[in-house]
């Protein structure tokens, strides 16, 4: 049987690899074992190992190319054997599809996981050495929590694991008991009393906090950051959006707008849309936006994918989708990654201006500021205007000072003049 | 209720049970006339006279036999080791006889000896006087092995051993002899075979016994300071265990942290753990944690002795660990 070979995981922060060489070319013969190509992750060139013998018939992804994790790379099968199913099953832009099958069927899935998962059908000895987890994406929970998800119902898939190696544990099935969503709304109600006579307390450190503590020490240690400010004037964009808002039924954000109108500056400026690969930089062909929300406990940027690609009605509705279930904590992981830029939106809390800290491999992440009324002089005159500020972060290594402000003056254009979003 | 050290609880014990039962009698290295290598027979000779508290040659194998032989003829000896380290010489007394004679005879034997003596680390006293060997000695089907931690506990678990018809290897240890404890005035008895909740807590159940205990009670202290609350399970009898005790605290608290002075390799501690995944893995929220002493000789360095046996910060970061702090 045809085998599909997916980029595989190979470590705790990879979301790409690019195919530095194939060893094997389409229609050869390639035995078990035998290693058919080198892929570069975020980490380290590795060697990827067939796990089926068979003939290479279809490579997807050419030399040089990167692909997402669990995007389809290659298809190893019978000289003669039909593959045109599968060939066709590989135009969607959604990756690792066995997550799918994983949210199949709870009961299922626990009594008889032995399906393997797309990602572990190839071998890669060195994976433990850079990522120290054996690969795969086979759920790991603890007893307890299985029991308790199985006794309350609850389906194992929408569960995120804040244990080692993301092991799903009590506290995890509890939080989703509790409906992270609500309880993030209680708490905001807690009166501010409280917070002036509280004590000093010790608090334990969760896994998430560990992980933006890790990650963005990295960014700012390792991505040389620089900053552009803009002030857009928003007099069009106002009008622009209550016109939308008068006839649409969705009712689009401020928020909404931005998101579209970077996807149009990023195709325009596709040296933003960007990975530092340390050897290489890898630009990306696809327009993925990562939307920072804020939890209780720390932050997650869900991904609205290929942005370009969708009206702003799509992307509203989308947006509102992963922010309520980002609360809920019911994200899958591949709605959390992936990311190719990312925009934080502090407007919300009457902020003028602040700056970002970018969400690596990305290059680059937008600050968002409160859309301010305040005199402004236009034409010579001195008029009341509504402006907002945003500021693009810059990973130094990729995006240089001209590319940034460049980005950031069409950024300005499409912001001040939002009917060119219609072209 | 009266304040008694350790070694006069043991103390105690026996002389209550000799003065009860003439059939029962210490013998041991420096028993008699030095009052104990640890005084912890101080005053029986005088008491008792030399029929019942007899000095023996430097031949733990020799009065080991002479012991298992005098029980199985109706006497009830109490032998002292000096140490649990000098023990290992009556070894083969122990695993092949007096764990063995009543099973071999079809019942027509018993053997109805306590062997006891100090175990585990004192300070720098090298690698050959510094071992923990209960999991040697629970590992033999005939043989039951005790641990206390508190002098109440040693008293109430002596008499009983001193009255159970089968061979009962008491484990004290050197560094708690002099440690001073309420003790219950009047006959005082605990059964064998049953565990005590040191400390009840409901986020995590650590096990620890003899002299781990009290390493336990510290971590136990430090972390509640941090809004943790451990419930400590003292088991005292290693064989048979207290697993309904060690169970259910461990479906309370859905997290188990082992501590033992012994090496890690095929511990008791690795007993304990294997009947928790066997019997209570659906209430487990992480695997468990042992805290061991390292798998080395004991070095004769008193700093390097130090870091080899269990400590307050390495249970609490056990403990931490499987609370995913």
């Amino acid at each position: 049987m045809a085998t599909r070979i997916d980029m595989p995981k190979l470590s705790d922060t990879m979301d790409e690899g690019i195919i530095l060489k194939w060893l094997k070319k389409e229609g050869e013969a390639v035995k078990q074992g035998e290693i058919i190509a080198e892929v570069q992750t975020d980490k380290a060139d590795m060697e990827l190992e067939a796990y089926d013998s068979g003939i290479l018939r279809k490579i997807f992804v050419p030399e040089g190319k990167g692909a997402a994790v669990g995007k389809p790379i290659a298809i190893i099968g019978g000289a003669s054997e039909d593959i045109s199913a599968m060939l066709a099953g590989t135009g969607s832009a959604q990756p690792a599809q066995h997550h799918a099958e994983n949210s199949v069927g709870t009961e299922e899935k626990l009594s008889a996981p032995a399906e393997a998962p797309s990602s572990q059908r190839v071998h890669l000895p060195t994976a433990e050495q850079v990522s120290g987890e054996n690969g795969g994406s086979r759920m790991k929970i603890s007893p307890l929590a299985k029991k308790i998800a199985q006794e309350k119902n609850i389906n194992l898939s929408s569960l995120n694991g804040s244990g080692p190696m993301g092991r799903i544990i009590k506290r995890d099935v509890e939080e989703a008991l509790s409906h992270g969503a609500t309880a993030f709304a209680a708490r905001l109600k807690t009166p501010l009393v409280q917070a002036a006579n509280a004590s000093t307390q010790q608090i334990s450190v969760s896994m998430m906090r560990k992980t933006i503590a890790k990650r963005l020490v990295e960014s700012k240690t390792t991505a040389p950051h620089f900053y552009v400010t803009s002030d857009i004037n928003m007099k069009r964009a106002i009008e622009f959006r209550s016109a939308l808002n008068s006839t649409e039924e969705v009712k689009i954000s401020y928020n909404d707008i931005v998101v579209k109108a970077v996807a149009f500056a990023l195709r325009k400026n596709p040296r933003v849309n960007a990975s530092w690969m340390g050897e290489t930089i890898i630009q990306h062909g696809q327009i993925h936006i990562g939307i920072a929300v804020a939890l209780d406990e720390g932050l997650i940027t869900p991904v609205i994918r290929d942005v370009d690609a969708k009206g702003l009605a799509q992307i509203s509705a989308e947006a509102k989708d992963l922010a309520s279930r980002a609360r809920e904590r019911k994200l899958k992981p591949e709605e959390y990654t992936g990311g190719t830029f990312t925009i934080s939106n502090l407007g919300m809390f009457d902020v003028e201006n602040f700056a970002a800290i970018i969400n690596p491999p990305e290059a680059g992440i937008l600050a968002v500021g409160s859309i301010t009324e305040k005199p402004v002089v236009e034409n010579g005159a001195i008029g009341i205007g509504h402006r907002m500020k945003i500021t693009l972060s810059c990973d130094h290594r990729v995006i240089d000072g001209a590319v940034g402000a460049q980005f950031m003056s069409d950024l300005k254009n499409i912001l001040e003049n939002p009917a060119t979003l219609a072209l | 209720m009266a304040v008694v050290a350790f070694r006069e609880a043991l103390n105690q014990a026996m002389s209550e049970e000799m003065e009860r039962d003439p059939n029962v009698f210490l013998m041991g290295e420096e028993v008699a006339q030095y009052q104990g290598a640890y005084k912890v027979s101080q005053g029986m000779l005088q008491k008792f006279g030399e029929k019942r508290v007899i000095d023996t040659p430097i031949t733990e194998a020799g009065f080991a036999g002479l012991g298992i032989g005098a029980a199985m003829i109706g006497l009830r000896p109490i032998v002292e080791m000096m140490t649990w380290n000098f023990a290992i010489l009556a070894f083969d007394q122990l695993f092949n006889n007096a764990a063995k004679v009543r099973y071999m005879s079809g019942g027509q034997f018993k053997v109805p000896i306590v062997v006891r003596g100090p175990s585990g680390a004192a300070h720098a006293l090298g690698s050959q006087h510094s071992q923990s060997l209960e999991s040697v000695l629970a590992h033999v089907p005939g043989l039951i092995v005790v641990a206390p931690s508190t002098p109440a506990d040693g008293k109430g678990l002596l008499k009983s051993a001193i009255r159970d018809d089968n061979p009962v290897m008491f484990m004290e240890s050197e560094m708690m002899y002099g440690q001073k404890g309420e003790v219950p005035d009047g006959e005082y008895i605990i059964p064998l075979g049953v565990g005590d909740v040191k400390r009840e807590g409901k986020d995590v159940t650590i096990i620890a016994w003899s002299k781990m205990l009290h390493v336990a009670l510290a971590a136990a202290e430090q972390l509640a300071k941090e809004g943790v609350e451990a419930e400590i399970i003292d088991p005292r009898t290693i064989r048979p265990l207290d697993e309904t005790m060690i169970l259910n605290s461990v479906k309370k608290t859905n997290r188990c942290v082992i501590v033992e002075e012994a090496w890690p390799f095929a511990s008791v501690g690795k007993e304990i753990s294997s009947r928790i995944y066997s019997k209570a893995f659906d209430f487990l929220d992480a695997p468990i944690e042992h805290v061991n002493g390292a798998d080395v000789p004991m070095p004769y360095a008193h700093n390097l002795e130090k870091l080899m046996l269990p400590s307050i910060p390495r249970v609490v970061d056990a403990v931490k660990k499987v609370l995913y702090r």
